[in-house]
């Protein structure tokens, strides 16, 4: 009998040490492990090198201090262009960034999985990504093109934080939106995974959901399982909830103003987790 | 029926995709979404559309509406994969954009703690060494049209041959389409000319709204105004809520 990896958010929060490289999953505003994230923030870990493509989880983590290094592509909160507190945080100059192109973030994050020191892509030739990461090499073809590429430099992670629609209690997860992001990458380029996800199932129970292919994250790469309803919120996390917008813009603009950010963080960020629903149930009730 | 501006934007981002045949048209912004609608309906009716989610649509909805029939998948990291193997023309937008064609979405100012930081380089270098790129400039100005970008992010022609022949290889900047004009890189030295200007601007409002030297020769073409047809398409059946006008003022 293989073990049961259910814990609570705040236990994995309690594996994750200071100065770690995170991975965070999802995409933009689009099932981010906010729950998780949420739990990181009620913890003393800092000093983090997050690896995104950002969104709120970028946000949240900036607008604490707890980021030292950023690697990401972008960050946005997709129906909100820009997100405020990244933007906030690079206006000042907060934390370092490696700026990488979409297509070569996707391609570090693989050559971590597959335990290769890098893989080549054409993009970033001529970009000014290749000005500011200096630390970025080429590669030449060595058969008969003689063709020169970017070598991507794999993205390996200590740790890895995703939020799915289901798993069972062994760590297997399964998606039932239109996307995977880049959640089983994320979990195979790093040394441990937490899954989150807004239900935990009997295995048996996952072919009902969706077909095998929905199964997108394997146990064999996964440490801690965390059941977290609304654990994607306000981020999308289709087909059990979209995005709450009325939510994120208030997020946002709160965002905007220092005695707002402070106001919010009281309201729905000083409790456990419990108490953020509560707080949100609370809000829509009041916007009802 | 006198087309408003915005239409003739319309249509300007639309003969973008003219020819293109089989391939994944990517627009960003309203105008340029219109646009690609616009060409699958008429003369280039084999493009691939997106919901833009994960979905690729198999009709044509209008603006903010849902398609009632899907042909195939495209989640993000499919979509990476496409873009490398080039059968995609994209129209990105620009915070800014220089004659030689390259384009910034990064941040302003500079780099290591910008003035105003913006989305991030996001696709930008791997859209522009892999497939065709064009953009769409829904506001001419001196502040977009620039000198020299903050951060190069979509690669331009004088950076993509210092890079040499992989950068190069697959590099491609179609059309540049403005509130203003349409521009392209059809010089010698690869520099941004007028291929038209549209309906009622002057040749000296264009070179103002430019932040770099623009040659307008004095008999420069005029976009070609949207026929009857395209209008009833653009009117009744793609844009109903004339979002269109909401990105191009009149």
């Amino acid at each position: 009998m293989t073990s049961d990896k259910r814990m609570t958010a705040d236990e994995a929060a309690s594996r994750l040490e200071s100065g770690m490289t995170l991975g965070i999953g999802g995409w933009g505003s689009r099932r981010k492990p906010m729950a998780l994230v949420r739990a990181l923030l009620r913890s003393d870990v800092h000093g983090l090198t997050v690896v995104s493509c950002g969104g709120p989880d970028v946000g949240l983590l900036a607008a604490a201090g707890r980021i030292r290094r950023l690697v990401a592509p972008f960050a946005t909160l997709d129906s909100i262009p820009l997100e405020p507190h990244f933007r906030a945080a690079r206006q000042r100059g907060a934390f370092e960034l490696t700026e990488l192109d979409e297509a070569m973030f996707m391609w570090g994050l693989t050559a971590a999985a597959h335990r290769l020191p890098f893989l080549p892509v054409r993009a970033g030739l001529g970009s000014d990504v290749m000005v500011v990461n200096p630390g970025l090499r080429t590669v030449t073809s060595p058969y008969e093109d003689g063709e020169e590429f970017v070598a991507v430099p794999a993205l390996t992670l200590d740790a890895a934080l995703v939020h799915l629609n289901r798993a069972d209690a062994r760590g297997n997860a399964q998606y039932l939106g239109p996307d995977p992001y880049f959640d089983d990458l994320f979990c195979e380029a790093a040394r441990e995974a937490y899954v989150s996800c807004e239900r935990v199932v009997d295995s048996a129970e996952f072919a009902a959901a969706g077909g095998p292919q929905t199964l997108l994250v394997q146990r064999t790469c996964v440490n801690g399982v965390v059941e977290a309803p609304g654990g994607a919120h306000f981020t999308s996390c289709v087909p059990d909830y979209d995005r709450d917008e009325a939510f994120q813009a208030v997020y946002a603009e709160a965002a905007a103003d220092p005695v707002a950010w402070r106001e919010f963080t009281g309201r729905f960020l000083s409790g456990d987790e419990a108490a953020y629903r509560a707080a949100v149930a609370a809000f829509k009730g009041a916007a009802a | 029926m006198t087309a408003t501006r915005a239409e003739v934007c319309v249509v300007a981002c639309a003969e973008a995709w003219r020819g293109d045949g089989e391939i994944l048209a990517s627009p960003m912004g309203v105008v340029p979404t219109i646009g690609a609608r616009l060409a699958r309906l008429t003369f280039s009716p084999d493009l691939l559309l997106t919901d833009g989610e994960a979905m690729l649509i198999a009709d044509v909805p209008a603006l903010g509406e849902p398609a009632t029939a899907v042909e195939g998948w495209l989640p993000f990291r499919r979509h990476l994969a496409l873009v490398t193997g080039g059968r995609r023309h994209v129209m990105m937008g620009a915070s800014q954009l220089d004659r030689h064609g390259n384009q910034n979405i990064s941040c302003v100012g500079d780099w290591r703690r910008p003035a105003r930081q913006l989305l991030g380089v996001r696709g930008a270098p791997a859209n522009t060494l892999n497939h065709p790129t064009s953009y769409w400039i829904p506001r001419h100005s001196p502040r977009v049209l620039v000198e020299k970008v903050d951060m190069v992010c979509g690669v331009g022609y004088d950076r993509a041959a210092a890079a040499g022949p992989s950068a190069t290889r697959f590099h491609r900047i179609p059309r540049v389409v403005t509130d203003l004009a349409v521009l392209d890189f059809e010089t010698p030295d690869r520099t941004m000319r007028v291929r038209s200007l549209h309906p009622g601007v002057t040749a000296e409002e264009l070179r103002a709204a430019t932040g770099f030297r623009l040659d307008v020769p004095d008999h420069a073409p005029r976009t070609r105004a949207p026929t009857a047809e395209e209008l009833r398409l653009i009117r009744d059946v793609l844009d109903p809520r004339a979002l269109r006008g909401e990105e191009v003022r009149t």
